[in-house]
This record gives C-alpha cells, structure tokens and sequence, in this order.
C-alpha cells in the first residue's frame, strides 16, 4: 500500500536517520562534531557550471546570475525614488530615517492573566524595549469570555486573556499610556478593546488625545490569512470606519488600522502575494472610509502596515521599497489624498514566524537577525524579531531577550543605520522593487475584475491563491529545491532541547474567578441598560465607539457586547478552500 | 485489497484559527489520491465526529496549533468509541513537542507529527498504518 518511491516511515524527526546534505541523499551517512566525514566531498565546479538548475527566491521568482545598467534603463531617479522623506517615498518616509530616531523595538508578547503579561512588559521595558505590542489569547480575539464553553482548554493559552475592563488595568499597572505606544493585535473586537484602553489611560489620568500605539483593526486580511472573523464584512468595516472617525476626532494620535502583510505570509502567501494584497486591503479601507464620508486626509494619516520579513534578502527588501512607492501614487493619483501623510505608508516589520525551525532552535537566532537586517534595509518604523523558541512554543524570557538584543546589535554596532537607503542605485534592488511594483498592480487589475477585495473573499481567489503557494513551497522544500537548515540539509539526528516556557492550567481557573467577581460586583442595571444601548446603536447609523466607552466602563464584558453585536450583524462562516 | 479510495476528513478542533498545515497535508492527500474532506476553522470534538461518521472515512487527520492537543485528541477519541467507531486511523498534527508524542498515542492517536514533517512520509504512514476496507 506505499506508495512508489517512499520506504522509509518517520513519525518525529528525532527518529529519522542521520543524513549529511540534501534530504535522504546519503542515508546512513553522518555528519557533524564527532562523526566520520560525509563520504562525498563536495566537488569543485569547473568554470561555467552552476550548482543549481534553478535559482529561486522562496517566493519561486528566478533570479539571474547578474544585473546591469540595462535592468534599470526606465529607471528615472527623481520620479521612480526621490528622496527620502518626499514622494513617492520609495527611499524610506522621513527625511533623517534612523539617524534622527531609531525604529521602535516593540516585541509582541502576551499570556496568561493580565499579571503575567503585565510582568512580562516591565521586564522588556527594563531591558530597552521601546514600545508595547499586546497578543490576546484566542477566546479574547473571538469575542468570546473566558467562561463561554468555547473557551475552555484555550484561556491565556496563546495571549493575554481579557474579558472586562478590569484584565485592562491590570494588563497596564504602572505603565505609563502617555509616555509607552502600545500595539494590540485585535481584529474583529478591535473597536470593544480600544474603548478598553482609552478607558484605562483615562484612570490613569492621560487623555486620549495624548494616547499612541495601533490596534491591527484589520478585518480584511483576517478573511483571507488570520481567520480570526466574527462578522460578515459589511458590518465589519462598519465597525472599522467609526473607529476611523472617533480616532480623527479623540485619538488624533493613534494608529486606528494596522494593514497587515504578515499573516497573508504567514498563511504562505509569496513576496509578491503579501505586497498585492496587503495594499488591495489598504485601498478598500480608503474607499470605505471615503463612502462613509469622511475626508480621506482626515484618516488616512492614520493608516499604518504590517509586514513580514521572510528569509529571501533582497526580495524583501524590495518589496518593502515597492509598498511605499505604490502606496504613495495610489493615495495621490487615484484617490485625491492632499495631505502627504496620506501619502506616507509607514510599517511595522515581525521577522518570518513561519521560517523558524524545531529542529536545531538556536539557528533561529541567525535566520532571524537576517530578516530584521532586511526589514532594517527597507526602511522599517518598528520591528519584532522572534524568539528562538516560538517553533515550539510562546518565547521564554532568555529567548525574548536574546531577540531583542538581537535588534539592539544592529541598530547600535553595525553601522547599517548611518545611511539612508544604502541599496538605492543597486542594479538588482532596484529591478526587483521594479518588478514587484508591476506584479502587485496587475494582481490588482485581477481583483478588481472580480469586482473589488470583497467579492474576491467571498469567491475564495486569495484563499485559492495562497494554498497554492503555500503547497508549491511545501513541495519545493520537500524535493530539495529549496533548503532549510535542519530540515532538509545538514540535518541531525538529536534534538537540541531548549527549555519551553509552558502556561500553567491553573491560569485558567484564576481568570474565570475574576470573572466571576467582576460581575458579583458591577452595577447589574447599568450593564443591562448600556448593552440595549449598544443594541439601538448597531441597528441604527450612528459611531458605536462613544457607546463601547460607556460599555466597558460599566464592566460589560468583552463577550457580552460582541454577542449583541453578533445577534445584530450576524457571523460570517468561510468557505473552506484548500 | 482496497475497496475504492481512501477517505480522510482533515478537522481543526477548537478556536485555533492556523490553518496552513490543515490545508497543506489536505492537499498531498488529495494528490496521493485520497478524497479529503476539510471541516474548516474552529470545530468542537463533537462536529468533527459526527462528520467523521457522516463522511464514514478512514482517517482522522487533526492540526492543532494552540497546544491543547492532548485534551482535544483524548476528547475525539472518547467520541469516537462512544459512536463505536474503532477502526478509524487518527493522526495528529501541528505544534506537538517531543514529550507529547508518547503521550498522544496512548491516548489513541496513531502518529504525531510536529513542525517540519515530511508530507511524503505523512502519506506513506497513513497508507500503510489504514485498518478500514481491507488494507
């Protein structure tokens, strides 16, 4: 019954035999301190010849052996890059980039109760971490409390778990709102939690107005990549523009929309993928904006991105140079933007999740401090560089340190900061962030013969488009075409162990305590009261923001105001495309 | 021998919403040849037997990401023998540390397979490991 070709069954790695080089190429061959040398060494290729068939990017583009003066030929210096800090931004978006401020290095980090999570952030802060960056758990980015059934087994598992104000205050004792930026990764419930800290930073005695950070906010990709949805799109970018509006008016610092790359990579997306769609989404939240009536220089300032970077040097370099020039053009030519904040697109960078291995953990350290160097090389405004662990699980505090550190090396000993831009001009740079542009664009000429972003959701063609990617990769990995360190080349027979950080079960039972006493003790009329409040908002036109401000200061829950929300707008249930 | 093809259902239990491995190994059994069914994001134990029954397939592939694997395979295996169903191949795959891989196949789970599994060999354990229709 196996099929041809296949007589070898591993269930875990650490049982597959010791192989040297290419996968399976010399089985029974070992390698490594100690161990005999590989039988073969390798042979010294005669002039002329080339080790591969095909040089590819991860992203399968071809990549030839030289550019030259003709590969940037249409290249016009001040129309196509310009100087930073001016349209179309291709060289970065401000005019002293890391000379007069470094990137924000903001590690996302969140689990278990709000205490842990709140400890966690006092140690990164304590060792040079710029900014905050909050991960919830699952049952908080579905709007579900802790005590629903759905929760269970999940509470605190991969986040910090909130449910009411309450968790807020505590997930931000003794942080200052006014003086740390905080990021928060929430889709679906974005505007519910944001009320959350708007409130918390009111305790605290900072107005709104005096509030930054970024909530990722961003539904769209969540269709196509994080599947994190609640609702159906209509009322989901609903939700989006009232926090557009009420942020234009209160929170007139706050990033209100993260649009993000990452997850569309991490999915499996390629290079080109990631680009293409990420700035679709963008542009659909500009036109929704816009049709909601607001003036697009009064939000799109405030729009920010989010993107991978992947293992591919050069190609992610270029894509991020790419994104800035389209996006620039886009909000000038196309949609009428004046102002040039508009025209600005300001990213924050996670190194590749998705390229970290199980196998031999610490050589995450290096594939990481490459990709932090590229999104450092493309202009990044904030970045986040994995721990060596998170293969396996959620970073432990030597590993969370050691990746910090790993951004405080370069931004600090490198030199890579003293210069702007420092890859303008190269032949190859420049003729990828070229090609990248135009691919992007006619992935746009795609979508929009599918009738816009949403219709193409509902039509699965970024589903489609990613699990085909996602597969070839796989595939490419799998025959050897592509190499990954550990896996299929230089592989080894033990497991290096490195010590797992594991969130206690117990966790679990403390959050549904504090559950329970929040609700014992809130005003049980006022809650009623305000969610029929929020009921009446959502059926009619008006902002919902004002009304989740005076909702989760009476303690409602996260779950209580999302389930009048989903008997209002509905769930949406995705197609299952693979 | 075989009567007809192999029939696996690929389920992703509980609120863990990563979905590219779910969707990989779906299709490397579909190009072996298999007929996959794909229950989509965010199923209970419950939803994915009743569709293991329904679909009546060979194998029960789970990808978890979210590191309740041993309290989620423990509940669909209880399932499945509530239904008296006991010839069903369940393999599980995701973010599964070493330390649990033992724990998993006492719990009934055929194979575990963590991060960086080769899909040739997923296969071929699958194919050879099959209690259904004769094989």
């Amino acid at each position: 019954m196996q099929p041809e070709g296949v007589t070898r069954i591993v269930v875990d790695d650490s049982r597959a035999g010791p192989v040297c080089g290419p996968a399976g190429a010399r089985p029974g061959a070992s390698c490594g301190p100690g161990m005999d040398l590989p039988p073969e060494l390798p042979e010294h290729r005669p002039s002329g010849g080339e080790r591969r068939a095909r040089f590819i990017t991860i992203s399968d583009r071809e990549i030839r052996p030289l550019y030259g003066p003709e590969d940037v030929a249409g290249l016009d210096a001040e129309e196509d890059l310009g100087l930073p800090g001016e349209y179309p931004y291709t060289r970065g978006v401000y005019p002293t980039m890391y000379r007069g401020r470094l990137w924000t290095m903001r590690q996302f980090a969140g689990f278990g109760t709000a205490e842990q999570s709140n400890a966690r952030y006092k140690y990164l802060l304590n060792h040079g971490q710029t900014g905050l960056s909050v991960a919830f758990d699952f049952p908080t980015l579905l709007g579900l409390d802790s005590d629903n059934p759905r929760s269970e087994g999940e509470v605190g598992r991969l986040g910090v778990a909130v449910d009411t104000l309450a968790d807020m205050e505590l997930l931000f004792d003794g942080i200052p709102l006014d003086k740390v930026s905080t990021s928060m990764t929430i889709n679906a419930p974005a505007a519910v939690v944001w009320a959350m800290y708007i409130a918390v930073a009111e305790k605290q005695g900072v107005p709104s107005e005096a509030l930054t950070g970024t909530i990722q906010n961003d539904i769209l990709k969540e269709y196509t990549a994080q599947k994190t949805f609640i609702f159906p799109p209509t009322p989901s970018m609903r939700l989006i523009t009232d926090t557009f509006a009420f942020g234009a008016e209160r929170v007139p610092q706050w990033n209100t929309i993260s649009i993000s790359g990452y997850h569309i990579r991490e999915a499996g997306s390629t290079a080109v993928q990631e680009l293409a769609f990420t700035l679709a989404d963008g542009f659909e939240y500009v036109r929704a904006g816009k049709a909601a009536g607001l003036d697009v220089d009064a939000f799109a300032p405030r729009l920010s991105f989010f993107f991978n970077s992947h293992s591919d040097f050069f190609e992610e370099i270029a894509k991020y140079r790419a994104a800035r020039r389209i996006w620039a053009r886009g909000m000038k030519e196309r949609y009428g933007a004046k102002d040039p904040r508009s025209w600005m697109l300001r990213f924050h960078t996670q190194t590749a999740g998705v390229s970290l291995t199980a196998q031999q953990p610490e050589n995450n350290i290096a594939r990481t401090a490459y990709q932090a160097l590229a999104a450092v090389l493309g202009g990044t405004q904030s970045l986040h560089t994995n721990s060596m662990d998170e293969a396996m699980a959620l970073p432990g505090e030597k590993a969370v340190k050691i990746a910090l550190r790993t951004q405080q090396v370069l931004a600090e000993e490198t030199g890579v900061t003293n210069t702007i831009d420092p890859l303008a001009g190269s032949y190859f740079v420049e003729h990828l962030t070229d090609q990248m542009e135009k691919e992007a664009l006619a992935y746009f000429d795609r979508i929009e013969a599918l009738g816009g972003v949403v219709p193409a959701i509902e039509k699965g063609f970024f589903q489609r488009e990613i699990a085909d990617a996602a597969y070839r990769y796989q595939r490419q990995v799998q025959s050897g075409e592509l190499s990954v360190v550990g896996v299929n080349r230089f592989v080894e027979k033990d497991r290096a162990r490195i010590e797992l950080m594991k969130v206690s079960p117990e966790v679990e039972g403390r959050q549904l305590a504090r559950l329970a006493e929040v609700k014992a003790k809130r005003d049980a009329g006022a809650v009623r009261d305000v969610l029929t409040e929020v009921r009446a908002t959502a059926r009619g036109r008006g902002n919902l923001m004002p009304v989740f401000l005076r909702a989760v200061k009476a303690y409602a829950s996260l779950g209580e105001i999302v389930d009048v929300l989903r008997e209002e707008f509905g769930t949406y249930r995705e197609p299952a495309i693979f | 021998m075989t009567q007809g093809k192999v029939r696996v259902l690929v389920a992703k239990p509980g609120l863990d919403s990563h979905d590219r491995g779910a969707k990989v190994i779906a299709r490397a059994y579909r190009d072996a040849g298999m007929e996959v069914v794909y229950t989509g994001l965010h199923q209970s134990p419950e939803e994915i037997v009743e569709a293991a029954v329904q679909e009546d397939v060979d194998v029960v592939a789970l990808s978890i990401l979210s590191g309740a694997h041993l309290a989620l395979v423990a509940k669909v295996v209880g399932l499945l023998r509530g239904r008296q169903v006991d010839d069903v191949l369940l393999l599980v795959g995701g973010i599964i540390p070493d330390e649990d891989v033992e724990p998993l196949k006492a719990a009934g789970a055929a194979g575990a397979f963590g991060p960086g599994s080769n899909l040739d060999e997923i296969v071929a354990f699958t194919l050879a490991n099959i209690r259904r229709r004769g094989a």
